[in-house]
This record gives structure tokens, C-alpha cells and sequence, in this order.
């Protein structure tokens, strides 16, 4: 039931925004400071999101075989690999390496 | 960390890839506005879709050539076909979570944003509030109201168009239609784009969410990890400015801090909020120096 809850009342919200933005008049959102916040935001929000799902179990830090995956992920990164690659390279590092009974 | 991008076109385009303002230092600084940022197929050092150095024809204007239309439903199907491809991910990911089959694929259908999609079912699997994951995911999704702003000269929206147009407007159908020489190409590129990505992001999710199923057990396969990896991936392509990766370095590390001290959910919006803070606060000596270097 909470699930519903957040799957719909999310999806209002962006549709709210999405709507806002062809109605608001432009003003009010395109000051240079209100600008940068909105710009930065995500690189604040999506490394939160990193260290979270890589590194915490319920309310506790925890380094395990996600982390080999995370790095795997990044070298692949820096090579350029594709969305789909990166995600999967880091997936089957983190398998093969709890197969072998680490993390 | 600004990365040579050589090898790979990537958008330097002022507006290309979602961005709206246009004083040079604005382009020039932000990580954000290289790349395709993100949205459903924001994929990771993900090229962009349009060849940004290419000249104009100042003949486009109003009646652009039968060649020109072409190029631009390319360049639009081309995207909606990578997208398409990340959504498998997000359906896998999301049934991991502990949502259904159903849930995942609303989410899609009716979010349609990947970033917020992502954050929405991260938090939602890490045992965190409906709030939390409700508030993370709408952060993220604040930056399609900066689209629409930017794309409503040119779609000019009427009736139940709308409410189409508002859907539709994420970070692919904004880079690709404002990168566009003449108002009809911006439209097609939007709608080519918009629907494309659509389509396959939604067919690629059901996908996912069934082999998700599947599975069993989401950490013998490693699907944590992949969650991990793919906020990564998203992250990567805006670490292309020092602002950007400073910020990055506080959200993570708040949110390393804040863990172990704050219930499940929070340190995400907890981190945000210094995130912002920290942006709004350096916004002004960023300025500074932008002005110095420029002399």
C-alpha cells in the first residue's frame, strides 16, 4: 500500500513540474542563483544516492562485494562503456564474488 | 575534473542537452550542461545525440529541407533506442526493490523520468519512507519545469497538447528539439524524441520488470550493486566542472556521515538540502572567478 502511495503521489509531482514550467513565467525561475541550485542539485543528490544503495545496510555502513562492483563501474566509466554495460559489469562482479563466498 | 572528451562527441552546446540561460560563463561552468544529463536514457558519458559544431544552414528557417526532417528523426530514434536499453535496468531493479510488476511499469508510464524513477525505488528498497522517497524523486524531477520553460516558445502548448508536451518533456526531447536550427525542426525533434523514448523506455521496463521477477533473490545476482552502479552512471557525465564534483564530494560524504545517525531515507535529503546550500552559497565566488578567468 505505501508503495501505491509513493508510485502515484511521485508521479504527480513530476507531472505538477513538467506542467509548472510551460506555465510559470520565466522570471521566477531563471536567476542565476535559483539557476545554479537547480543545475547542482543532482550531482549532490545522485552521490548521496551512490554511497547509499554501494555502502549502507539498514542503518550501518558496510563495505562488502558492492564496493568491487562500484569500482569495476567506474573503470568502465572511464572507458566510456555504455549505461547497460556499467550497470551489468558491476552486477556480475558483485555475483561472481559472493559465488566465491566474499561480501 | 574536467575530462578531455576526445573520441566521443559530447554536447558543449549552450541549451543542447536541457540546459536554459545563455551568458557564456552559465555554459561554460557547469558540469550539468555537458552531456545529456539524465531522464529516462540519461546514459552515462552518453554522446550527444546532435552534431553541435555542425553549421547552420540559414536557409532552415521556416520550410526546413526534406534532409534536414531526416536527420532529425534520426538523430531522435537513435536516442529513444539507447534509452530503450537502460530501461531494462530499471525494471529489473525496481521488482528487486520490492515493487510489483504493475508499480514498476506505472512508473514508468506515469513518472517517466529516470533519475527520479531510480531515486524513488532505491530509497523505497532501502527500507526508507514513502516521504523520503516521494521528496528525493521530486527533487529530481524539478529540473523538467526548467524544460518546459525553456521549450515553451517553441512547442507553444494548447488544450490537451499540453498535457502531452508536459509528459514528454525530459532530458532527451529537450536536448535534441533546442538544438535544432528552425522552430519545425525543434518540434519534430521533440515529438521524434519524446514519443521514441516513451515507447521504448516503457516496452524495455515491462522487460526488465518480468526477467526481474524471475530471479529470486536480487543479491546473488548482484542487482544492489547494479543499483549502485547505475547512480554512477548517472552521476558521471555532470563531473565535467569543478563545481559539480565539489558538490558531488559533499552529498557523499554527508551522506556517509549522516547514516548511521539518521533514520533510513533521510541522509538522502538530508545531503540534497547541503548540496543545494553549499551551491547557493558558492554561487557567488563561482561568479568571481568566472569573470577573473574571462580576463
Amino acid at each position: 500500500m505505501t508503495a501505491w502511495i509513493a508510485v502515484l503521489a511521485a508521479s504527480a509531482i513530476a507531472f505538477g513540474f513538467k506542467l509548472f514550467g510551460y506555465t510559470v513565467p520565466p522570471v521566477w525561475l531563471e536567476q542565476p542563483r535559483i539557476l545554479r541550485v537547480t543545475e547542482m542539485l543532482p550531482a549532490a543528490l545522485l552521490a548521496s544516492l551512490v554511497v547509499l544503495e554501494g555502502f549502507s545496510s539498514g542503518q550501518q555502513l558496510a563495505l562488502d562485494a558492492r564496493l568491487a562492483g562500484l569500482v569495476v563501474a567506474a573503470g568502465a566509466l572511464l572507458l566510456r562503456a555504455p549505461f547497460i554495460v556499467v550497470v551489468a559489469l558491476a552486477a556480475v562482479t558483485a555475483a561472481v564474488l559472493r559465488m566465491l563466498g566474499w561480501g | 575534473m574536467r575530462r578531455a572528451t576526445g573520441g566521443t562527441r559530447v554536447c558543449t552546446v549552450p541549451g543542447a542537452c536541457g540546459t536554459s540561460g545563455s551568458h557564456p560563463s552559465e555554459r561554460r561552468r557547469a558540469g550539468v550542461r555537458t552531456g545529456v544529463a539524465w531522464g529516462p536514457g540519461a546514459v552515462a558519458g552518453h554522446p550527444c545525440p546532435v552534431d553541435v559544431d555542425a553549421p547552420r544552414p540559414e536557409h532552415a528557417d521556416q520550410h526546413p529541407r526534406e534532409r534536414d526532417r531526416r536527420a532529425v528523426v534520426r538523430q531522435g530514434l537513435s536516442v529513444a533506442i539507447a534509452t530503450g536499453l537502460y530501461g531494462v535496468s530499471f525494471g529489473a531493479l525496481s521488482v528487486a526493490s520490492g515493487l510489483t510488476v504493475l508499480q514498476t511499469c506505472l512508473l514508468s508510464l506515469l513518472l517517466f523520468s529516470g533519475g527520479s524513477q531510480f531515486a524513488l525505488i532505491g530509497i523505497l528498497g532501502g527500507g526508507g519512507t514513502v516521504g523520503a522517497a516521494v521528496a528525493a524523486s521530486s527533487l529530481l524531477a524539478l529540473r523538467n519545469a526548467l524544460y518546459g520553460l525553456q521549450l515553451g516558445p517553441t512547442m507553444l502548448p494548447r488544450g490537451w497538447r499540453r498535457f502531452a508536451v508536459a509528459q514528454l518533456t525530459i532530458d532527451e526531447s529537450t536536448a535534441v528539439a533546442v538544438s535544432q536550427s528552425a522552430t519545425p525542426l525543434r518540434r519534430l525533434g521533440f515529438w521524434v524524441t519524446g514519443l521514441g523514448v516513451y515507447i521504448g523506455w516503457n516496452l524495455m521496463t515491462l522487460i526488465g520488470a518480468f526477467a526481474g521477477d524471475a530471479l529470486g533473490d536480487p543479491r546473488r545476482y548482484g542487482l544492489d550493486a547494479a543499483a549502485s552502479a547505475a547512480f554512477l552512471a548517472l552521476l558521471w557525465p555532470r563531473l565535467r566542472a569543478r563545481e559539480p564534483v565539489a558538490i558531488a564530494v559533499v552529498g557523499a560524504v554527508a551522506t556517509t556521515l549522516l547514516i548511521p545517525v539518521l533514520p533510513q531515507g533521510l541522509p538522502v535529503l538530508a545531503a540534497a538540502l547541503l548540496g543545494a546550500l553549499a551551491a547557493w552559497f558558492w554561487a557567488k565566488r563561482w561568479s568571481a572567478a568566472d569573470a577573473e578567468a574571462a580576463e
